[in-house]
């Protein structure tokens, strides 16, 4: 089956299985060459294997949940969104969350996500206690920090290079209410932008909207938001009635890829202008709802096809804090001057990294995409140029380009996730296409 | 207010699951009826835990028709909804040569599914109220070379249900039958089906579901369907021996 990540770049024709229970899964394992696939939302070819992609997507049911601590069990295949769903109504809320509830728990893990609060909490892997996790040779082993903690180090972060993730328990946090306090803070500049994020590092979550295509003093112009769950206390009366509930949310669908006139130059920085002026009239205070709060794009599905027939590649790096306000205005001023670009990237702090291969580390992230054109395929090899220059790393799920030299020049860590691989026999069992591209 | 109980014959079905998840989302408690029920358990637990319902797991084999009546009769409840989906392909090729094959076909898709809401019925029918789905087939509408045994029994199941249909009628105990297309299923894994006539198992539920709830007697589950089956019942008979469909 022809099959890619979000980004739609690149395609591959992929064997795949989608096996129901242990046995199947063991069988499928057999072939060798596996990956494990959730709901694709990766940008790149992390989940892509030709050789045998495995669907976990049947693998989606909970399991347990302790009322006392919030802890869900739950299989690898069950989508986020489903969690939010079922357990906000009792006042419980995602530790950590990524930009869309469009993902499963296996790839929540496996990419070690983070989301707008990383700075205070950490990545999704601070709230996982245990991991099954199906070897090359069949076995299930449960891994935590106590048992096996190896594989539970390797298999954050890890890309689904580790095995399979088959069910795991993570901690959900208590919320009041299903609202957001939104504080939006309009940043003329990169410097304001990242001064804002530098004096909130006490808000749950920040996260800034950037104008890529700006330039001169208003290079890095953004708005930043800043938010904090809604205690009851915070609501006003009709919503303290049903705190859990918000009102329906439209949804959108892209009817067919978009020509990518649609997308040129031109109409982008008119698109960003007026982005950040409307948002900036709307500084300070206001209540928003979860679902609008972390997932606003999540409302248009489907808005992967807005760049084309030809996909789009996503970039994001992390550079390192006392590297960041210099490479992030290096980063911005290549974007601006090439003048393509999304419509708007984000910038985000990070606090310090975790496990294996997770991503982040202490500094700023900036993520965007780009229609996939040999221009913006060279631009984007000198972006790497300048985040290796910076003494930055990449985000390998949104990786689908990058050069084997490149990751090992980022990261130190690539070859050692290579040879433990090799000790323990999960090459050749385990593979995608991105990790023969990356040799790891 | 507390919903009607939904039994389900033939729980471990991928259409009869989600009948149970879209029924379970709407308040109503859960009892799955299947081989093995134990073999359910994480299913059990998934559907009580986003749902907040209870989930009851029954053993059943609709083959060993002496057993239905006892099955009944250990539900924690008589439920308001009963929906059977047993059901049991074959191999077309091995129906041909092998009697018991052919019988156990047969029996799986007609006799079994008859009997367990033949049984239903008359309870219902004492307490005055009730709803029974059987899910069909849209292959019992006319017999073909690929699967006329499966087709055949799926038909003398959809006559059946007509006809109880029938008696039931100004009874209180209305009854639904379901007659789906192709759906990605287990029953279909691996079968290359066009994707524009393929349901997905929440598609069926959802139709059984409005169904239910607006007292429809027949349904197909894509509508597309009820006009793929009208040309195909109106090819002469004269013709439709020469053809391969
Ligand atoms: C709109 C959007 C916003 C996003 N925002 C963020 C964000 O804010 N922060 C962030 O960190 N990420 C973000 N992402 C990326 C996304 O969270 C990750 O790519 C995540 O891994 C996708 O999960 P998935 O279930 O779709 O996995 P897939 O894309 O299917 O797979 C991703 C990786 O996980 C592995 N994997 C999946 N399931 C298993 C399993 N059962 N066992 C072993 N390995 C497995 C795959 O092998 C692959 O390497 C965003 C993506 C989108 C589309
Ligand atoms: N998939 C399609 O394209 C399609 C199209 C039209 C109609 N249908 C009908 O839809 C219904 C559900 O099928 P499905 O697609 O969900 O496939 P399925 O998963 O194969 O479901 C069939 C179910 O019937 C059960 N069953 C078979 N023999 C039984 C017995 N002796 N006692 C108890 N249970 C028995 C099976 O139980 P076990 O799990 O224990 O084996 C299985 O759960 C069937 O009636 C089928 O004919 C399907």
């Amino acid at each position: 089956m022809m099959l890619s990540g979000w980004g739609r770049f690149p395609r591959q024709e992929c064997r795949t299985s989608r096996p129901r229970d242990e046995a199947e899964l063991r069988a499928a394992l057999a072939q060798g060459g596996a990956i494990a696939r959730g709901n694709g939302r990766s940008y790149g070819d992390s989940a892509l294997s030709p050789r045998n992609t495995v669907d976990m997507r049947g693998w989606s049911r909970m399991l347990d949940f302790e009322p006392d601590t919030g802890r869900l069990v739950a299989e690898a295949g069950v989508v986020l969104g489903d969690v939010v769903a079922a357990f906000l109504p009792r006042g419980w809320f995602p530790s950590v969350t990524p930009g869309t509830k469009f993902v499963t728990l296996g790839g929540m893990i496996a990419a070690d996500v983070h989301g707008k609060n990383h700075h205070r909490d950490g990545s999704f892997g601070a709230f996982v206690d245990w991991i099954d996790v199906m070897g090359p040779d069949g076995e299930v082993t449960r891994c935590s920090r106590d048992e096996s903690p190896d594989l539970f180090h390797w298999t954050l972060g890890g890309m689904g290079l580790t095995g399979v993730i088959l069910r795991a328990a993570f901690r959900l946090r208590r919320v009041e209410s299903a609202w957001i306090r939104q504080t939006m803070v309009p940043a003329p500049g990169l410097d304001a932008a990242i001064d804002a994020m530098e004096a909130a590092r006490d808000s749950t979550y920040s996260v800034a909207w950037i104008d890529c295509l700006s330039r001169g003093e208003a290079l890095g112009r953004s708005l930043v938001m800043l938010g904090e769950h809604a205690a009851w206390d915070d609501l006003d009366r009709t919503r303290r009635d049903a705190p859990f509930v918000i009102p329906e949310r439209r949804r959108l669908r892209v009817p067919m890829d978009l020509p990518s006139v649609v997308l040129g130059g031109a109409s982008l920085r008119a698109f960003n202008a007026l982005y950040y002026r409307n948002g900036a009239r709307k500084r300070g205070e206001s209540l928003v709802d979860w679902d609008g709060f972390f997932y606003p794009l999540d409302a248009i599905h489907d808005w992967n096809r807005i760049y084309g027939r030809r996909g789009f590649a996503q970039f994001q790096c992390v550079l390192p804090l006392d590297a960041s306000r210099h490479g992030m205005r290096a980063l911005l001023r290549a974007i601006s001057d090439a003048g393509t670009g999304s419509f708007l990237a984000v910038l985000k702090r990070l606090g310090p990294g975790g496990a294996g291969m997770s991503f982040p580390m202490e500094g700023y992230t900036l993520a965007l995409d780009f229609p996939v054109t040999e221009a913006n395929l060279r631009l984007l090899d000198g972006l790497d140029r300048i985040v290796l220059d910076h003494g930055g790393r990449f985000y390998l799920a949104k990786d689908s380009r990058m050069t084997r030299a490149t990751l090992r020049r980022a990261d130190p860590r690539a070859d050692l996730f290579q040879r433990l691989r090799q000790e323990l026999r999960m090459t050749p069992s385990f593979a995608s296409a991105q990790s023969e591209r990356l040799g790891l | 207010m507390t919903r009607p109980a939904v039994l389900i014959l033939g729980g471990r079905s991928d259409i009869g699951l989600a009948i149970a998840r879209r029924f379970a989302a709407d308040g109503h408690p859960i009892q799955l009826a299947a081989r093995d029920a134990a073999g359910l358990e994480a299913d059990r637990r998934d559907i009580e835990l986003r749902h907040r319902v209870a989930v009851s797991l029954h053993d059943f084999d609709v083959l060993d028709t002496g057993s239905h009546a006892a099955l009944l009769d250990g539900l924690p409840a008589l439920p308001g909804i009963a929906v059977c989906v047993v059901g049991l392909m074959g191999e077309q090729a091995e129906s041909e040569r092998d009697p018991l094959a052919a019988a156990r076909v047969m029996r799986s898709n007609y006799e079994g599914p008859a009997l367990i809401l033949a049984e239903l019925a008359n309870r219902f029918e004492a307490r005055g109220s009730g709803t029974l789905v059987g899910v069909s087939s849209v292959a019992g509408e006319r017999g073909r070379r690929k699967n006329y045994v499966y087709g055949s029994a799926k038909a003398g199941f959809t006559a059946f249900l007509s006809g109880l249909r029938n008696r039931l009628a100004g009874k209180g105990v209305h009854v639904v039958t379901v007659l789906p297309g192709f759906v990605a299923t287990r029953m279909t894994a691996g079968m290359d089906l066009p994707a524009k006539l393929t349901a997905a198992p929440e598609e069926v539920a959802a139709s059984v579901e409005r169904a239910v709830a607006r007292a429809r007697d027949v349904v197909y589950v894509r509508p597309v369907w009820a006009l793929v089956m009208g040309i195909i019942r109106a090819i002469p008979e004269s013709r439709f021996k020469r053809m391969d469909i």
